[in-house]
């Protein structure tokens, strides 16, 4: 299953286009497979470009189809598009069913789309742990937009937010009331709210209800969160939609946002993989230790207490000399 | 927990190609595969042998299903082939279900389909079956 090419012809397939190497590419970077690191870091220089769209939101709300629905208004201005939609992986077996792909309709043998599902394999917060070097992947082969979808997900998964330039959160009538609205978490990534199935009815209260969430001064930096309508059945409200996207994208221009929050993004996104390496390191370490057992036996005859174990087990770590690396 | 360091999950490509509208047989086969820990990708009902084969690549999946009941298999199936093979992309191995007759079942395994399942095979068999072709090792 280690089948990506290595760098730097798999970097230059991807560039000039070969699709079959992107996708070979994209299965190393799920996997962690090491060939793909040398890969993506020759691309790095690459991206950046296309606007990343995040569409997060409950499951069922409609985001494959909107996606769909986008895709097609896309490529009726010739503009492309590479698709990353992720579904959740069993915590039970580690399977998935991958089922987005049916919503979509295009050519067959149209080169201007790329559609990819990705497993969540075991990350919470509604995008995989690959999706954000995925992303960058289709940033690099040269698509004008990249579209993400999360898993159909709760109140929490902002992890979009890490990953997107512009994040859309999907909703349908009659979710709630306005309260709602009010709590912590999904509401507070909007740049663009989308009431999907504006078909159904009720859905003049969800726009009201976001408008008053809107006028409380919610959105980022400044940034007043648009409210679109929209309905895939009836194929209303998607130019709204994207018209609402590219003024997002064109207020992180115009006002500075964008750079900012490229580097609070980045800021996390290095922090986030030196801690999980010190992490792998120290947890190899410590279940290692000879130390870990003694303690373990005070712990279980409850003569100290999980914390104090903890804090004995880490200090005695620290007041070692380290060892050269 | 460096993904490398488990196996990577074995992608496999579910697809009904053709114009029958009774997918309930690749539903219970995706799910099958789903909880013997495979990532399924379901492209559903009414696909082309052309939309297969893209979906295919896109997903760089290591074996594909395809599930007929219509009767085109003898018309669906063999193109599907052609055009992985036009692909460069022979090497992914195709398994099939749904009502086959014996005799185009030989015909079609001559023709390059891995395995054919007909109605009343396990999906223990069916599991292990994709397993060992996702796997290289049938």
């Amino acid at each position: 299953m280690t089948r990506a090419p290595a760098l730097p012809a798999a970097a230059r397939a991807i560039v000039s286009g070969d699709r079959r190497v992107l996708a070979r590419v994209l299965t190393a970077v799920e996997n962690g497979d090491p060939s793909s690191v040398p890969i993506v870091r020759a691309l790095y220089p690459r991206t950046g470009r296309a606007p990343v769209v995040g569409f997060t939101g409950p499951l069922g709300v409609g985001k494959s189809s909107l996606i769909n629905a986008l895709v097609g208004h896309l490529r009726a201005r010739g503009e492309t598009v590479g698709v990353l939609a992720v579904d959740p992986s069993s915590p039970f077996s580690g399977g998935s069913v991958l089922g987005d792909r049916i919503r979509l309709e295009r050519k067959a043998d149209d080169a201007g789309v790329f559609f990819r599902s990705m497993a969540s394999r075991g990350e919470s917060g509604g995008v995989a742990a690959t999706t954000r070097e995925a992303a960058r992947l289709l940033d690099a082969a040269g698509f004008d937009y990249v579209l993400i979808e999360t898993v159909g997900s709760g109140q929490v998964d902002v992890a979009i937010q890490e990953i997107a330039s512009t994040s859309v959160v999907v909703l349908v009538p009659h979710l709630g009331d306005e309260i709602q609205t009010l709590k912590a978490g999904m509401f507070e990534i909007a740049d663009v709210f989308c009431v999907n199935k504006a078909d159904l009815p009720g859905a003049d209260v969800a726009k009201r209800d976001l408008s008053d969430l809107v006028s409380l001064g919610t959105g980022r930096g400044g940034w007043a969160p648009a409210i679109v309508a929209t309905s895939t059945a009836d194929r209303t409200g998607i130019d709204e939609l994207w018209g609402a996207v590219l003024a997002h994208e064109r207020f992180l221009e115009s006002s500075g946002r964008r750079i900012e929050e490229e580097r609070r993004r980045l800021a996390h996104e290095i922090v986030g993989l030196v801690r999980e390496r010190v992490g792998s390191e120290l947890t190899t370490e410590l279940e290692r230790d000879p130390a870990l057992r003694r303690l373990l036996d005070e712990v279980a005859a409850r003569s100290i207490d999980p914390r104090t174990a903890a804090n004995r087990l880490y200090e005695s770590r620290s007041a070692r000399p380290r060892r050269s690396r | 927990m460096t993904p490398s360091a488990k196996e990577a999950p074995i992608r496999v490509l579910i697809a009904k190609p053709g114009l029958d509208g009774h997918d309930r047989g690749a539903k219970v086969v995706a799910r099958a595969l789903r909880d013997a820990g495979m990532e399924v990708i379901y492209a559903g009902l009414r696909q082309t042998p052309e939309e297969i084969v893209r979906a295919a690549l896109e997903e760089d999946v290591d074996v594909i299903g395809l599930s007929i009941l219509s009767g085109a298999h003898m018309a669906l199936f063999p193109k599907v082939l052609a055009l992985l093979k036009k692909e460069k992309a022979g090497k992914i191995p195709v398994f099939a279900g749904g009502i086959i007759p014996d005799d185009d079942a030989k015909r079609l395994r001559k023709a390059g389909i891995r395995a054919i399942f007909g109605p009343g095979t396990s999906l223990e068999e069916i599991v292990t079956t994709a397993r060992k072709l996702a796997r290289g090792a049938a």
